[in-house]
This record gives structure tokens, C-alpha cells and sequence, in this order.
């Protein structure tokens, strides 16, 4: 891993909210370009965790860094050095677009700004709705217009805080093409969901949160190695199967069945055993691990 | 994996467009000169709610009440009850609005969450103070300014104290956009702001002379009056239309600074500990 400078570094960070420890000590550091996953149930800490660096949420203790500037006392250096989309579907319902996009920009202190801006737009689909009143924004339009909003100020780091929550299928593909892109540029980004697939496909490494702690924290790859449970799903052309398997061979609703393995040596044992038996094997279907097995077993462990 | 871009996402191949915009306006220098524009825009995109409604409000209350009263009432020797009223409807006209104009945009941008826009960058404190306080301030005397406008129609022209007029309008949009930021600060819905503005701002200006003189009261309720703050911004501000007042104009100064200071040092420890805005 190199040694720069992390894009985010958290270090024993705690928030109580009450009577709710929604973070317990949570230490991380996530390198400039990774794609990275913060994965957990509801409740976990995951916004949390994004609104302490994003400076919405102070901490009680510990400490949070963006490119190596405080987020609390070199705050404007870390916020310069942050997009954040926050998960909630939010907008000003007084301007359009292009007014939401420069405001957001003169934030920043970024007045001469209206090529990036047009050039966001365009990339996100968004310029023909340029001159309309964000309340007349569809829901997809509304959550482009919130990416526009987190890259005005062209941040080295980007937080996306569930950003496919309740998003149809072609803008989920197309939000992805454009934010691995900025990711192949160079970018770091910071991504939270309740869609395993999507962390799954996307992220490089992955931190699971439960409780307030980071109970997971490795590459996608690892992960997915930690369970080596695989699934067999078999037709036969016999109702019966050998005295050996019938324990671990389940007879599903549709006529099929289901053996679930750790070792493909047991896998060829089955087959075997079958042709001694004189069964024949109409069809096979393999199935991989996948995160949403490693992220059950996971918060069922921890 | 890839080398961190040393200016990001500058040039960003998915990013490539060329077609450019007018140039911004001004404003986007600084964030706090952006938040001061936008606070301005959004007031003045609603401008006949937040604008002229209110001076056509305060032309009805000069409309009832001169008619009702300039025939019986003289409160000041030499002083029509018209020109008596005027001032005090342009004050408080202004203390309203000035109100209104930060705590109602507080408000609806903490109930529909898009006050994140505001926190997310790198604003400082005294920076959001500035900008929600010149905002309402220019709210507030362009509101005076339409209701001094159109009730020149009613009263006639007079203007003995040019310096002491700038002084109170000045310092009490200043004062009251700071009361309206704690108000939008502390609510946390609309109801909890109406009983603010209903309880407390609307009384406080009612019942601080705009409509009378503090001296036709009975001394007990002159020397509540006394106790209002904004009955000496009202009083100052006659002084500076008609040349007479209840009290010493520099006293009712004196009392507007200092309410105008310890409301803003309250605004400021309040923004700056991030109450009800950054949890």
C-alpha cells in the first residue's frame, strides 16, 4: 500500500447521540484513488462516520482527517478537499440548476467556474434542465444535480452517501460509468450502500461497520475468500439419491438439488458417487460466494 | 492503482465540454460574499411576498389609523398624527422584515435539509453571520424605503436628522436579522417559529409606540414600555423624521448598540458551538 499521505484517515473516532454509541472507537485509512465500501446494517454509523468528515457531525473524541488536513482544525482546506452526496434527496427550491450549480461554486470561492460547471452538467446529463427550477426536477435529475453539486469545486475526494437508494436501473449504470471514471483519474471515493453487488463490482476494499465499530476491513478479493461455502444446484433423472449424500443433498420445491461445499474435491466425491449409483446428471449450475454471504456471516458473527 | 491527480479532476477525460457560460456574477468571489448574494436572490425572487406586501400592509394600518385618528390626536405640538405614524410604521416595517428574512430562511433550510449546502463548504462562522445579518439588513431597507416611498402620498416630506435616520434603520435591521439567525437557529419547525414571531417579536413592536406616545400610558405601563428594547428604535427613528421624542435620542442608541452587541455575541457562541446545525 503506498505511503503517501491518506485521503482519509479516522482515527479511534466516538459519537454518542443520547443513549446511542453510534461510534466506538472507529480507526480507518483509505488510500488517494481507492474505490472504497463502507458497508453495514442500519444504524451501523456509516452517515455517521461520512458527517464527522464532512464536518455536519462533531466527534466526542478521536480524530478525522482529509488529505491529511483536520477536519475540525484545518476545516477549510479539508472541506475544499471534499464532495459529499448526502443520502437524502435535497434541493433549493428558489433557483434552477445552473444558479444551484454557481452559488454552490462561489461557496467555494470559485467565480470564474462556468466552463467546469457546463462541463458537469453536460457529463450528467444535465444541461438541457439547466434553466429549470430544481423543484421540477425529477427524483433521478434531483440526485445527478446533488453529484453536480459535490464536484463543483473539483474535490480530490468523493463521499457518496447511498446514492442508488430508490434510482431505476439506467441511471444506477450510468452514475457508476461516470464516478469509476473520475475513480480511473485518480480520484478517492468513498462509498456507502445497502447494494452489495454494487460495493461488490466497484470496490477495491470494503470496511463493514456494526454497532459503531469496524467489525471487516480488507480488500473485496479477501473478503469474499473468508467464505468458502460454494452451492451445487443438480437435476437428476432419479428421486433417490445415494446413501451417503442423503444428508446433505436437499430436494428443492422445482425437482432440484442443492449440496452446499467447501472444497470442489468434495464436489467430484458427489459425481462419482452418483455415476457408481447409476444417477445421471442433467444439469449443474455453480454457485460463487458472494459479498452479501461474507456480509451475513459477517454481522452474524460479530 | 492509480497516482493522485495533483490538480483533480482538471482535464478528467469523462468530463471533456467546451461550451462556456456568461461570466458569474461578482458576488462568487468568497463564500461569504456567494451565501450574501444568495440570501439576497431568494428574497428577491419572492419579492412581492417578501417586498410589497409588507408595504401594503403598513399603507392600510396609515390608512385606518390617520383617517381614524388625525382629526383627535396631536402627540407632539406642531405634529400631525400622520407624520407622527409614518416613522414608526417605516421602523417597524423594517424590524419585521429584517426578522423574517434570516429566521424564515433558516428555517426552511433546516425543515427541507438543503441547509447541508451551506455547511458542507468551507464557511466559517463569522462568515454565515455576516451574510444571513447583510441580507436581512438590506431586506429590511428596502421594505423601509417602499413604505416611506409610498407614504409620501400621505405625510409630508420632512427630514430634519439624515444621520440619525441612517443610524436606527441601520441598526435595527441590524439587530433584528440577529434576533431572527437565534430564532431560525433554535426552532426546529415552523410552529416553534410562528410562536416566536407571534409571542414575542410582534408584541415587542405593537406595543413600543409606533401607533402612540409612551407618555399618553399610565406610568406603570411607560415604564414597561421603557423595558422594550424596540420602543427606543421606534422613538429614535421619529426623532430623526420630526425632531421630538419621548427620550434622549442618544440613550435610545446607546440601548440598540448594546442589544444589537449581546444579541450577536449570542448568534455567535451559538454558531460557532454548531448548536441545532452541525449535531
Amino acid at each position: 500500500m503506498s505511503q503517501a499521505t491518506p485521503a482519509i484517515r479516522v482515527n479511534a473516532l466516538r459519537k454518542r447521540f443520547r443513549t446511542t454509541q453510534a461510534l466506538d472507537g472507529v480507526a480507518l485509512d483509505i488510500q488517494p484513488g481507492e474505490f472504497f465500501g463502507l458497508l453495514g446494517p442500519n444504524g451501523a454509523g456509516k452517515t455517521t462516520l461520512i458527517s464527522i468528515l464532512a464536518g455536519l457531525t462533531r466527534a466526542d473524541s478521536g480524530q478525522a482527517a482529509v488529505m491529511g488536513h483536520d477536519v475540525v482544525r484545518d476545516y477549510r482546506q479539508a472541506r475544499r478537499a471534499l464532495g459529499v452526496v448526502p443520502q437524502e434527496l435535497v434541493y433549493d427550491p428558489f433557483f434552477n440548476v445552473r444558479e444551484t450549480l454557481r452559488i454552490q461554486s462561489g461557496y467555494f470561492g470559485l467565480r470564474h467556474n462556468d466552463g467546469w460547471i457546463d462541463e458537469i452538467m453536460h457529463h450528467l446529463d444535465l444541461t438541457p434542465h439547466a434553466d429549470k427550477n430544481t423543484q421540477s426536477l425529477s427524483g433521478g435529475m434531483k440526485r445527478r444535480l446533488l453529484v453536480a453539486q459535490a464536484l463543483v469545486h473539483k474535490p480530490p475526494v468523493i463521499v457518496l452517501d447511498e446514492p442508488t437508494a430508490g434510482v431505476d436501473v439506467d441511471l444506477r449504470r450510468s452514475l457508476w460509468e461516470f464516478i469509476s471514471g473520475l475513480n480511473r483519474e485518480g480520484h478517492t471515493i468513498l462509498l456507502t450502500t445497502h447494494y452489495l453487488e454494487e460495493a461488490e463490482a466497484l470496490c477495491g476494499r470494503i470496511a463493514m461497520l456494526k454497532g459503531g465499530r469496524v467489525v471487516a476491513c480488507d480488500t473485496t478479493r479477501n473478503l469474499l475468500q473468508l467464505t468458502n461455502e460454494h452451492c451445487a444446484q443438480l437435476r437428476l433423472d432419479a428421486e433417490v439419491v445415494p446413501a451417503a449424500w442423503q444428508g446433505r443433498l436437499h430436494h428443492d420445491a422445482d425437482g432440484s438439488w442443492r449440496v452446499n461445499f467447501s472444497d470442489y474435491a468434495e464436489l467430484e466425491t458427489l459425481l462419482a458417487d452418483l455415476r457408481g449409483a447409476g444417477v445421471r446428471v442433467l444439469e449443474m449450475q455453480l454457485q460463487e460466494p458472494d459479498l452479501e454471504d461474507v456480509f451475513t456471516d459477517i454481522m452474524k458473527r460479530t | 492503482m492509480n497516482p493522485p491527480p495533483q490538480t483533480p479532476l482538471r482535464g478528467a477525460s469523462p468530463l471533456r465540454g467546451k461550451k462556456r457560460l456568461g461570466r458569474p456574477g461578482a458576488f462568487l468571489v468568497s463564500g461569504l460574499s456567494t451565501l450574501f448574494y444568495k440570501e439576497m436572490l431568494r428574497f428577491w425572487k419572492v419579492v412581492v411576498q417578501t417586498v410589497v406586501a409588507p408595504v401594503v400592509t403598513a399603507l392600510l394600518y396609515l390608512l385606518i389609523f390617520s383617517h381614524v385618528l388625525e382629526a383627535h390626536v396631536e402627540v407632539y405640538p406642531g405634529v400631525s398624527y400622520t407624520s407622527f405614524l409614518v416613522p414608526g410604521l417605516v421602523m417597524m416595517s423594517m424590524l419585521q422584515n429584517a426578522f423574517s428574512n434570516s429566521s424564515s430562511s433558516l428555517i426552511q433550510s433546516k425543515m427541507q435539509g438543503n441547509i447541508v449546502f451551506v455547511l458542507l463548504p468551507p464557511l466559517s462562522y463569522l462568515e454565515f453571520f455576516l451574510a444571513y445579518l447583510g441580507a436581512a439588513m438590506i431586506r429590511g431597507l428596502v421594505v423601509g424605503l417602499g413604505v416611506w416611498g409610498v407614504t409620501l402620498w400621505f405625510a409630508p416630506w420632512q427630514m430634519p436628522h439624515l444621520g440619525w435616520l441612517l443610524a436606527y434603520a441601520l441598526l435595527a435591521c441590524a439587530k433584528m436579522g440577529a434576533v431572527g439567525l437565534v430564532a431560525g437557529i433554535w426552532a426546529e419547525k415552523y410552529d416553534q417559529l410562528a410562536a416566536f414571531q407571534n409571542f414575542l417579536i410582534l408584541p415587542l413592536t405593537f406595543l413600543s409606540g409606533v401607533f402612540y406616545s409612551i407618555h399618553s400610558l399610565p406610568p406603570f405601563w411607560q415604564a414597561i414600555s421603557h423595558a422594550n428594547p424596540v420602543f427606543y428604535l421606534i422613538d429614535g427613528f421619529r426623532y430623526a423624521f420630526v425632531g421630538q421624542s419621548d427620550t434622549d435620542p442618544w440613550l435610545g442608541l446607546l440601548v440598540a448598540g448594546a442589544c444589537f452587541v449581546a444579541i450577536s455575541a449570542l448568534t455567535l457562541v451559538l454558531l460557532r458551538s454548531g448548536y441545532k446545525l452541525r449535531h
